[in-house]
């Protein structure tokens, strides 16, 4: 099992914690992990991505060039990095900022309104994990409870408290997932 | 016979490299006599730059460092930072201190380290053999300066002391010069106060000495002496910048 | 000890506390930046000292005069602040003081850019100030091996009165991998008899020094510290080979480069290809010897460096000519790909496997 991935969007959007929390996770579960972000003047306000790498092997290249997966935040993001999905990759769509629909037939595609369901929820900035929770859905890469363990070792101690709503937020995108591929059956 | 006058024990019995009539030897003394009087030789770490005092680390007796040119406020830093409770100070000439090593002495005073610097100012870079310094006066030769130094081309001398008791972090800040047995008491009472400052934890000090160069000057001893009091004094005004007093 | 997610620069100041260094001395420049940063805010938990310096010039001078003083100490930097750090670099590879100095390396020449690149690599190797001097010369490839050497660099460094240089790049510098502390193996160090401590009227002044005026001494000093360096060849060489007794072809690469080449090489297994890899960890002293073991049938042997060939020439000093010496590398951050080495090594093969 190796999954290569690349989450992409505006610098804020919480890319770069969603990453870590999946690291962190695959840690905790014994498997081999890296994370890789984008730095420099582009994530002043710019698009910032990271690459994450979840894999039974021991981590070789950690630049992901060639994704099983791709998160992409907003638009700059998708015609970055769809073509970078390998032939029966995923890709998943923040669809509150994008409205464009993906040109990949050979790969699947996810299409979350991360935004407007982290408005529901109270609190915007949980749109990164409405993502994170599509994501884990549709590939089992870690478990939710492994994400939610690494959650204070990301944000601090002092962040507990948000916990349950970033559970709320996982379990939302889930469902999204899980009603997106009821109505493709 | 009772011992009315020796040598201090601040200093090493190696003989000096200084040229005849150079006025660093009366300073070496002053600077031993300063850590041997105030108690500090034996927890003492100096700091010698580049420049003539650049083998300063062979005639001052405690431990010392050989800095590269101008670092030596760095170096001094390192080690301050790392053993507190040492005596450490930086001996320092005009072309090391007021060109080449600027910002570290600008910083080291910025930042209050506890550290004391002498300065040797006589107006030229002597070791490499009389080039013009920063410090040179208008008009003055130098070998880089042949017909003078041109204040059009290359500016008016930089006065360190001045610029220095500018900063809050510089503590105590005294020009003063060793031409006359009266100077020479002066200095070494600017020099015991300059050090008082680091050891009662007051922050940064420095003490300007206004020094002869006759090799590169072209002049007598005693004529340089001369020399120094009718053009560097009228320029490098002598006196007291700054004392922990005025500050707080 | 459990193993905890660290970015590579913050493991680097966790590594360096946990060897017993509580002094650094920096300055803010990309891509290392969040090793100052976690400096000062660890070390004061620590009663340790962290100073950011008014530029690398002085920071490395106050490593000088703090190594001088006989403490473990530490600094770093990226690439341009690495070169202004090369006059100090010599002062106390020539007063034979010990530290440890991480760079982290950026694209060049000049401002360059702030992605990672291998090109600093004669910089390190070959002595970026003046004078006939040698730093040890570390490169990690993984955030724990990053951790490892930080860790027994600073022993080096003690042992040997030398600096010691970890040669990392924006890359490791900036990822984050699993990483564990363990207890290091303790090196049995000398006493710093040596250090400016203050005679306290017991012993004659310690004189931390490189200034030699008679050449008579210093050519003997040079001897001596000639005679140091070769020890350290001798002692201190660290490499990592994966199958070059039975390779074809032979990739040589460093630090994270070394990962890609791995990544590569599964893949050219699984199509039938015999790929082999010599990783040096120290680059100086350089594992030369490793190379007499290749397969004397080799097709060649292939660098790849995130530079314009700068490793190569160690390379081919080790090959002796023996085999072909080819290169691939990629340079202004620009990070070589597992297919751009798979291609290069299957026109090495020229269509035969």
């Amino acid at each position: 099992m190796e999954e290569r991935i690349i989450i992409a969007g505006f610098g804020g959007q919480g890319v770069m914690a969603m990453g870590q929390l999946l690291t962190y996770a695959g840690m905790i579960e014994g498997k081999h992990v890296s994370w890789l972000p984008s730095y420099g003047p582009e994530m002043r306000g710019g698009t910032a991505n990271c690459s994450v790498i979840v894999s039974s092997e021991p981590v070789g290249s950690p630049v992901v060039v060639n994704s099983t997966t791709a998160i992409v935040m907003n638009k700059p993001s998708l015609d970055k990095f769809e073509p970078s999905v390998n032939k029966g990759g995923r890709l998943f769509i923040n669809s509150s900022l994008i409205e464009q629909k993906s040109k990949r037939d050979d790969i699947e595609v996810y299409y979350i309104s991360a935004n407007e369901i982290a408005d529901e929820l109270g609190n915007m900035r949980v749109a990164n994990m409405v993502m994170l929770g599509a994501y884990l859905e549709a590939t089992k890469t870690v478990d939710v409870e492994s994400v939610l363990e690494g959650f204070t070792k990301v944000f601090g101690e002092n962040r507990a408290h948000l916990i349950p709503i970033n559970k709320e937020a996982l379990e939302r995108g889930a469902q999204a997932v899980r009603e997106q591929m009821k109505a493709n059956v | 016979m009772a011992i009315v006058f020796k040598k201090t024990r601040g200093l090493t019995d190696v003989p000096t490299h200084y040229c005849p009539g150079c006025t660093h030897g009366i300073i070496h003394r002053l600077v031993g006599e300063a850590l041997e009087e105030l108690g500090v030789l034996d927890n003492a770490i100096g700091v010698a730059p580049v420049g003539c005092s650049v083998l300063a680390y062979k005639y001052f007796n405690c431990d010392m460092h050989e800095a590269a040119h101008g670092r030596a406020p760095a170096v001094a830093t390192g080690i301050k930072r790392v053993r507190p409770d040492n005596f450490v100070f930086t001996y320092q000439g005009d072309g090391d201190l007021a060109s080449i090593g600027t910002a570290e002495i600008v910083h080291a005073a910025h930042r209050g380290e506890k550290i004391s610097t002498i300065f040797v100012n006589n107006a030229i870079y002597g070791m490499t053999g009389g080039q013009m310094a920063p410090t040179t006066l208008v008009g003055q030769k130098a070998t880089t300066a042949p017909y003078g130094r041109d204040e059009a081309h290359c500016g008016k001398p930089i006065r360190m002391s001045e610029l220095l008791a500018t900063i809050d972090g510089a503590k105590f800040v005294e020009r003063v010069t060793v031409t006359s047995p009266a100077h020479v008491r002066k200095a070494k009472k600017a020099i015991m106060e300059c050090f008082k400052v680091q050891i009662e934890g007051k922050g940064f000090g420095i003490v300007e000495v206004l020094s002869t160069c006759p090799t590169n000057w072209g002049y007598t001893p005693e004529e340089s002496l001369r020399w120094l009091e009718e053009n560097m004094i009228p320029y490098y005004p002598l006196g007291n910048f700054k004392r922990p007093e005025e500050v707080e | 000890m459990a193993k905890v997610l660290m970015k590579g620069n913050e493991a680097i100041g966790a590594a360096a506390i946990k060897a017993g260094c509580k002094y650094f001395f920096g300055y803010p420049i990309t891509p290392q930046s969040e090793l100052p940063e976690y400096m000062a805010r660890e070390l004061p938990k620590v009663g340790g000292v962290f100073l950011q310096a008014e530029s690398e010039i002085a920071a490395i001078n106050m490593v000088y005069g703090a190594a001088g003083a006989g403490v473990r100490v530490m600094t770093s930097s990226s690439s341009p602040g690495i070169s202004l750090k090369q006059e100090g670099i010599s002062y106390i590879a020539g007063a034979e003081l010990p530290c440890v100095i991480v760079n982290i390396m950026r694209g060049g020449p000049g401002l360059g850019s702030i992605q990672p690149s291998q090109t600093d690599y004669f910089q390190a190797t070959r002595g970026g100030g003046n004078g006939d001097y040698r730093l040890v010369v570390l490169a990690p490839a993984n955030v724990q091996e990053l951790v490892d050497l930080i860790i027994e660099g600073f022993d080096i460094a003690d042992q040997y009165r030398n600096p010691v240089m970890i040669l990392g790049d924006g890359m490791i510098g900036q990822m984050m991998e699993p990483v564990e502390f363990r207890e290091p193996k303790r090196r049995d160090l000398p006493e710093k008899d040596w250090a400016t401590t203050g005679t306290q009227g017991k012993r004659k002044p310690n004189i931390i020094n490189s200034l030699y005026l008679q050449p008579e001494e210093l050519e003997e000093h040079n001897k001596r510290l000639q005679a140091k360096y070769k020890a350290i060849m001798e002692n201190e060489v660290k490499v990592e080979s994966y199958n070059i007794e039975d390779a074809d072809v032979v990739i040589a690469a460093y630090g994270t480069t070394s990962r890609i080449a791995r990544t590569a090489i599964s893949q050219l297994e699984e199509e039938g290809y015999k790929v082999g890899l010599i990783r040096p960890i120290t680059l100086w002293p350089y594992p030369y010897d490793e190379f007499e073991k290749i397969n004397p049938n080799c097709k060649g042997i292939l660098t790849v460096e995130m530079n314009t060939g700068q490793m190569l020439d160690d390379v081919k000093i080790a090959v002796k000519g023996k085999h072909p010496v080819y290169f691939y590398g990629r340079t202004g951050g620009m990070v070589p790909t597992p297919n751009e080495i798979i291609e290069k090594v299957k026109e090495i093969y020229g269509g035969e496997k």
